[in-house]
């Protein structure tokens, strides 16, 4: 029996990749369009980004960010980027590489705030001296510098480049755990809120293997090697049994997250910081917090020691 | 058939010609963790492989998602 090569489905010319999920394979140039398709979906549903507002990305120097950067440029809205420095060694030296090597190729402008230089600790340093695992700190400095940066500099919307895989493994960790005020404030649009900025991710319709795929194909550079910091990470875990259901039945995860979104989100509550909590002014660094000292501010004043030790 | 993998990264010496597919069943690979790139391109499940070509596996799971948090 003679083998048929696989075919795009729009233009029958040779496939460059197969999404079982959506029983299709496209060439190059569908997929491109594919995926400034489900992006372009993506923001018009959730209003994530109207006319003449400024945006920011935060870019980490991975294939996510990076595609999202480029494919926000294709749908002519303009972005500038923001890279974090978190210390971890040469690994950060690398992200921020791919991240500067990006922008000057494309002729976008990349902010930088350098965790060691502007905020006195490293991640490293704030998981020596948590005794917890590295990505709660991470992602906590993360939102927090990104949302600072944002108000600071008047950028309207913070844009992340969480896609489906990571969208759907936060949704089973936290339905695993029945965490009822994460799982109201897992949407792709948070809205902009007294001392936060709207936070959108317009990825959420595509998977990680079609964010890598673009990244190959738009030939940009990213980081491939894994964050040293992370192995072991739980919601690794999470995104391969979610990939074990879904090469078992393709669709699994995108039915998983949508369907959350369509159907149960609106029960929780409207995914922003919560009404009953009264929020005033951190005197460390002026963000909404309901403690004394915010989150970032006490991360950051047992990390500083610890990171100068 | 020189074989590329990633994190960690090594190389293995695997005999060919093959399938996309095989390869990736040989080494108990789950295709939806991973893209296969001969060269510079990118090629599908199906895509045969010759026995001198240079290929590359490389996972697309990245981690470090927290679970959400305050905003």
């Amino acid at each position: 029996m003679t083998r048929v090569p696989m075919k795009c489905r729009v233009c029958r010319e040779p496939a460059v990749i197969d999404l079982r999920r959506h029983n299709a394979n496209f060439c190059r140039e569908h997929f491109v369009a594919h995926c400034e398709e489900q992006v372009r979906r993506a923001i018009k549903h959730f209003r994530m980004i109207v006319p003449d507002e400024r945006v920011v990305v935060a870019v980490s120097g991975g294939k996510d960010s990076l595609a999202l950067w480029d494919l926000l440029g294709r749908l002519e809205i303009p972005a500038d980027g923001l890279y974090v420095g978190l210390g971890i060694d040469e690994y950060s030296d690398e992200s921020h590489r791919y991240a500067r090597e990006y922008a000057q190729s494309r002729g976008r402008t990349l902010h930088v705030v350098d965790l060691a230089a502007d905020h006195g600790f490293t991640i490293p340093g704030a998981a020596a001296a948590t005794r917890r695992a590295p990505c709660g700190a991470c992602g906590l400095s993360k939102r927090h510098v990104f949302n600072q940066f944002a108000l600071e500099h008047g950028y309207d919307v913070i844009a992340t480049g969480h896609n489906l895989d990571d969208e759907a493994a936060v949704l089973l960790g936290n339905v695993l755990h029945w965490d009822l005020d994460y799982l109201a404030r897992q949407h792709p649009a948070l809205p902009a809120a007294p001392g936060f900025a709207r936070k959108v991710k317009p990825l959420y319709r595509l998977g990680e293997r079609e964010m890598a795929a673009y990244c190959v194909l738009e030939r940009i550079d990213y980081q491939v090697e894994e964050c040293p910091m992370a192995a072991g990470n739980r919601h690794l875990g999470y995104k391969e049994t979610l990939n074990d259901l879904e090469h078992r039945s393709p669709g699994s995860k995108a039915a998983f997250l949508f369907g959350f979104l369509e159907r149960a989100h609106e029960q929780l509550g409207r995914g922003d910081a919560g009404p009953d909590v009264e929020l005033h002014p951190c005197p460390g660094c002026g963000a909404p917090t309901p403690g004394e000292l915010c989150a970032f501010c006490r991360l950051r004043e047992r990390a500083i020691p610890v990171t100068a030790s | 058939m020189k074989v590329l993998l990633r994190n960690p990264r090594r190389e293995l010496e695997i005999p060919g010609p093959t399938t996309v597919h095989a390869l990736l069943a040989r080494l108990e690979l789950n295709p939806e963790s991973v893209l296969v790139i001969v060269g510079d391109e990118l090629v599908t499940n199906d895509a045969r492989l010759a026995a001198d070509a240079d290929i590359e596996i490389r996972p697309v799971i990245s981690g470090g998602a927290d679970a959400g948090g305050p905003r």
